[in-house]
């Protein structure tokens, strides 16, 4: 059936299935303020906790005296590590195998580190609470330097055996945690030491934070009677939360039941395990009431999972002619006071090995030393899969920086290194098979939306005005060709805690031709119940806005490891759309007991099955859902359900091409983006609204990234940028607009061929104005300045390239 | 973010007001639009046990216009935004009071509160240095005025008693050309740095000029050497540099998140050229 006739297309469009830009259904709530978040959730007789956390990075803790807390009116108990130690929950297990304390057991390792527990009747009285339990610290030297951290004689974790292997193998120093390695370090060495051209940059990423607008928070509830525990939370992982729960508490996984509401953003901040999730279900048990925690945007700043911190110490080389023959990268990784990344198992430093980018590059490198400091512990993936950002950033600085070194222009020397589309699938020098791509079209066409060459002039002449004296202003033009390693992943070597990272999604289709969908994975704001609910619409011939998609609830959904690293469609979106071809197989079978013909004899048409050559002959999905529940088939159960789990073969190699062209005011260090052109390729396209979107909120949180958004740690310690404030959250007054664009290369294994797209936008876009702002000061002798690029940093380029005398 | 307890008090007249302040003294603070008391409240930062909100005190607002202009305290920012009367008599009020944080913010904001509370960071202090303003305070001693010039004495410190009231703020009509040009990371911040300048000029010849800084020192700073560097000349570069090098001898800046004391000093200058500049070609 190749013909679209119109009434096929008409029915096709009914559907509003797989390409249509159908409006979110979450959006009607969300607009009008009826969403339903963790702080919404309001119980009987519902307490409320609130932590005292340390003012120092680094001290021992003598004493803590809750006598006065406890007089507070409305407090009712203040938790500290020696009550859960009976309970052996004063630490914890992290995702990354190290552990962690849950309230400070005789230190503490960072500022804002859970120190004890206020239980009160509200929140105004867990505060006063708070304020009045009295801490005796002393003071101990502080590490907030990853290199001075691995040569100092100070031991931050006494509570690690010397000498004993950690997770990830042996520890070389009391403040290190890890080596990670990928590629072949000889045959790289050879190659830098025997090429015309080696460039070598340290490329900082540094601190900062996802910073969502709703913070972390949850409400634990026990119920004595039946033995159940419920906890709500603000959980992109709601199902590995449970099984974690159930781990470290003792209490049996189907006693438990996890809820994520809606959830107000989470960019990887809601990935892990916190000390308010257990300090609030320890309450709950201990009160047999149901306790709230929320943190406030100080708490969330300090204390759960940064994001970044890594130092990458690169060597590219390459012919004369700019064909890259080699890259080096030594990454050094602060963790802060523990290990508490969020990574598949076998990857300490996520896909930090997709650092070849898109280039093919014969023989490469990597080495990554995780390292203890006093910071706040996390590392988390913020919108990205796993270190891809930073990977990113590494490669697509240092190909800038190559560039420099032979005089070349950026993006031709992007052009010749480019993986070719013959390649793939490609298999990088780091381990990864890049399943598809067509980066030269895409680059060529990127290249020609923005007149290239013409910007190109452009900057030329306005060097020379700048020279001249007739301007105070560069131009900057910011390249990017970015290629992804998303939708973990294949269960052979993706795990989180021994879990695979499958994802799964079950159906029942009603008698009436409408459907429940629900899945292992979700939303923080994607829009998972508008687009899975086209993907389905799309397979199994219902109309998206008949089919409902739940999530979140681990008593009703199918297990799955959540939303994070791109991974929804790649995964839970393949389950999803397996799953509703197992609906249509079972309905084929129906339809042609209906029809009277032989299960060979029908086909799929849009929303029914016809007979082969008798298109007049059909039974609409919706007939077929009624004949479900109300015929006997015979040798065909009734009903009309269907469960699927998903163990990708591979992850989605999501790409883009993005170019940023800024202005700079040398003199106030202020930037204005005057263009900037995004060109994705995600493979198929779900609802392209909704990439739109995604796209729009990606960038203008790598412009917040790279522009002026860092956590920033003076030397005693403590929290330079703990308010939005000082943590910069662009504004519609600071977002630039955008121009998006795309190519679209399907993925060859993933069942309707999509990649995944919410996190290429950051992965691409902080590169791109990163490099920006180098490409506006190449003229004058720039080739690397640390992110953020705030107002000073850029001013302190021009001065130091003495553009000011 | 949960402040202490606090008593909350919303007395109808002045007289009531005041007399609250004086029962309680130093353990009272009035509030107006609150964007500064409250977060600093909720951080425990500010101990304030009586709270007196002035909302209800409409003799505190509105905005009157003639030769001396006379804005009541409790006056939002907003309602100076929009008030042509205002704007054509004294543009530069609506030009100022625009670079303040953020439309939201400026519907609660007030110029009594952005100008008595004694942030180095709040954009008025400086504007009304600039213009000479006389602030009137009132307490049960009766009423009495402050310049502007002489109001600021540390960070959050002022010539206002604690058992004093701001009322209004009061200053001529503006002659010549007026611009208040800040500099700022992001909307909603304070000024990294702002330059208030006043110029009047007769030909080609500067007769008068008055220059403020803001969030350059832990006060706002009126630099007599800065204006009078550009008076009886041209206004041509040579003063400039001059007024920026008497503008950089009285400022003070402190390293912060918006940058180290060097970039500071560097952009000072930079915003009060353009500020000049700009007053100059409307004087």
């Amino acid at each position: 059936m190749n013909d679209m006739s119109p009434d096929r297309a008409e029915r096709s469009e009914k559907l509003n299935g797989l390409g249509c830009s159908r409006k979110r259904v979450e959006d009607a709530r969300f607009t009008q303020g009826k969403g339903n978040y963790v702080d919404d959730i309001k119980l009987d007789g519902m307490l409320s906790g609130d932590f005292v956390r340390s003012p120092y990075a680094h001290a021992k803790v003598v004493n803590i005296s809750t006598e006065k807390a406890l007089e507070v009116p409305g407090v009712l108990a203040v938790l500290t590590a020696t009550d859960l130690e009976p309970l052996n929950l004063h630490w914890m297990p992290t995702l990354a195998g190290d552990k962690q304390m849950v309230l400070a057991d005789g230190k503490v390792l960072f500022q804002g580190q859970e120190v004890a527990f206020v239980v009160a009747t509200d929140r105004f009285a867990a505060a006063d609470g708070v304020e009045a339990v009295d801490v005796e610290y002393e003071e101990l030297p502080v590490l907030t330097d990853p290199f001075e951290a691995l040569k100092s004689d100070i031991v931050l974790r006494e509570d690690l055996e010397k000498g004993a292997d950690g997770a990830h193998g042996p520890r070389k120093h009391h403040n290190h945690i890890f080596t990670w390695e990928a590629g072949d370090k000889d045959a790289t060495e050879q190659v830098l030491s025997h090429s015309d051209v080696v460039a070598e940059e340290m490329v900082y990423y540094h601190r900062t934070h996802p910073c969502p607008l709703e913070t972390c928070g949850c409400v634990a509830s026990m119920d004595k009677v039946n033995g159940k525990l419920t906890l709500w939370g603000t959980f992109q992982a709601p199902h590995a939360i449970r099984t974690v729960v159930s781990l470290i508490s003792g209490i049996e996984e189907h006693n438990i039941r996890i809820v994520s509401p809606d959830i107000g953003g989470g960019f990887g901040n809601k990935v892990g395990a916190y000390p308010g999730y257990v300090c609030s279900v320890v309450a709950s048990i201990v009160t047999g009431k149901p306790v709230k925690w929320i943190e406030d945007r100080m708490d969330n700043l300090m204390a759960t999972a940064f994001a970044r911190d890594y130092w990458m110490q690169g060597k590219i080389a390459a012919t004369k002619e700019g064909k890259i023959t080699g890259l080096w990268c030594h990454t050094t990784a602060d963790h802060g006071g523990f290990d508490a990344c969020a990574d598949p198992s076998k990857f300490p430093a996520g896909f930090m090995s997709i650092c070849t980018g898109s280039y093919d590059i014969p023989t490469a490198y990597l080495a990554v030393d995780g390292v203890y400091t006093n910071k706040a512990p996390g590392g988390v993936a913020y919108r990205c899969s796993f270190r891809v950002t930073e990977a990113a950033y590494f490669v697509e600085r240092m190909m800038e920086v190559l560039a420099i070194e032979l005089n070349m222009d950026a993006a031709e020397l992007r052009r010749i290194n480019f993986i070719r589309k013959d390649q793939f699938p490609y298999q990088s020098a780091l381990g990864w098979e890049y399943d598809s791509g067509d980066y030269h079209a895409a680059w060529d066409k990127a290249l020609a939306a923005v007149d290239y060459a013409g910007l190109r002039r452009e900057q030329a002449e306005r060097i020379e005005a700048f020279k001249a004296g007739h301007t105070r202003k560069l131009l900057g033009i910011g390249l990017t060709h970015f290629t992804e390693i998303v939708g973990a992943g294949p269960v052979k070597n993706c795990d989180i805690l021994g879990l695979g990272m499958f994802d799964s999604c079950e159906i029942r289709i009603h008698p009436t031709g409408s459907a429940l969908a629900r899945i292992g994975a979700i939303s923080q704001g994607q829009g998972h119940a508008t687009t899975f609910a086209q993907i389905l619409a799309s397979e199994i011939g219902l109309p998206a806005e008949s089919i409902t998609v739940e999530q979140g609830d681990t008593d009703t959904a199918p297990y799955g490891l959540g939303t994070y690293g791109s991974r929804s469609t790649p995964v839970s979106g393949a389950a999803t759309a397996l799953a509703g071809r197992k609906i249509r197989a079972k309905a084929q079978m129906i339809a042609a007991y209906l029809l009277e013909v032989h299960d060979d004899d029908v086909e799929f048409d849009v929303d029914r099955f016809v007979v082969k050559g008798a298109p007049e002959r059909f039974k609409t999905m919706k007939e077929i859902a009624f004949a479900a529940y109300n015929q006997a088939v015979p040798g065909i159960e009734p009903g009309l359900e269907a469960v699927s789990y998903y163990d990708p073969p591979n992850m989605t190699y999501p790409f883009g091409a993005y170019i940023c062209v800024m202005e700079i005011d040398v003199d106030t260090g202020e930037h204005d983006i005057r263009q900037f052109y995004a060109l994705d390729d995600c493979g198929t396209r779900i609802n392209p609204m909704i990439i739109e979107g995604q796209v729009h909120g990606g960038l203008t949180e790598a412009l917040a990234i790279a522009m002026g958004q860092e956590i920033a740690y003076d030397d005693m310690g403590n929290v330079k940028t703990g308010t939005l404030m000082d943590f910069f959250l662009p504004t519609v007054c600071e977002t630039p607009h955008y121009t998006t664009d795309y190519t679209t290369t399907p993925s060859p294994h993933h069942p309707i061929g999509a990649k995944g797209v919410g996190e290429s936008p950051n992965v691409g876009g902080v590169p791109a104005f990163s490099n920006a702002v180098h490409d506006a000061f190449r003229a004058f002798g720039l080739r690397q300045s640390h992110m953020p690029h705030d107002q000073w940093r850029v001013w302190k380029i021009a001065n130091d390239l003495g553009l000011h005398n | 973010m949960i402040p202490a307890a606090f008593e909350y008090y919303r007395p109808r007249d002045i007289s009531s007001a005041v007399s609250l302040l004086d029962q309680f003294g130093d353990e009272a603070r009035v509030i107006a639009g609150g964007h500064s008391l409250i977060p600093m409240m909720k951080l425990r930062m500010a101990d304030v046990p009586h709270l007196v909100d002035l909302q209800d005190l409409d003799e505190l607002s509105g905005i009157e216009v003639g030769d001396t202009i006379k804005i009541g305290a409790m006056t939002t920012q907003y309602e100076m935004i929009n008030d042509d009367d205002l704007a054509d008599v004294a543009p530069i009020l609506r030009e100022a009071a625009l670079q303040i944080a953020d439309p939201q913010v400026r519907y609660m904001g007030t110029i009594g509160g952005n100008v008595a509370n004694g942030d180095p960071g709040n954009d008025l202090p400086g504007l009304m240095q600039c213009l000479d303003a006389v602030y009137s305070v009132v307490s049960s001693d009766g009423k009495r005025t402050i310049p502007a010039r002489e109001f600021y004495k540390a960070a959050f410190s002022t010539a206002r008693k604690d058992t004093e009231i701001l009322t209004s703020v009061s200053f001529c009509a503006p002659k010549g050309g007026c611009a208040y040009v800040k500099q700022k990371r992001k909307i909603g911040d304070y000024a990294t740095a702002a330059a208030a300048v006043q110029i009047e000029r007769q030909g080609d010849r500067c007769t008068a000029a008055s220059i403020a800084m803001t969030n350059l020192s832990d006060i706002p700073v009126w630099s007599e050497a800065a204006a009078s560097a550009l008076l009886d000349t041209g206004v041509d570069e040579g003063a400039v540099k001059s007024a920026v090098s008497g503008m950089l001898g009285d400022i003070d800046p402190a390293e912060d998140n918006r940058g180290p004391v060097a970039f500071k000093r560097h952009v000072a200058g930079v915003i009060l050229t353009r500020a000049i500049s700009s007053a100059w070609a409307r004087a």
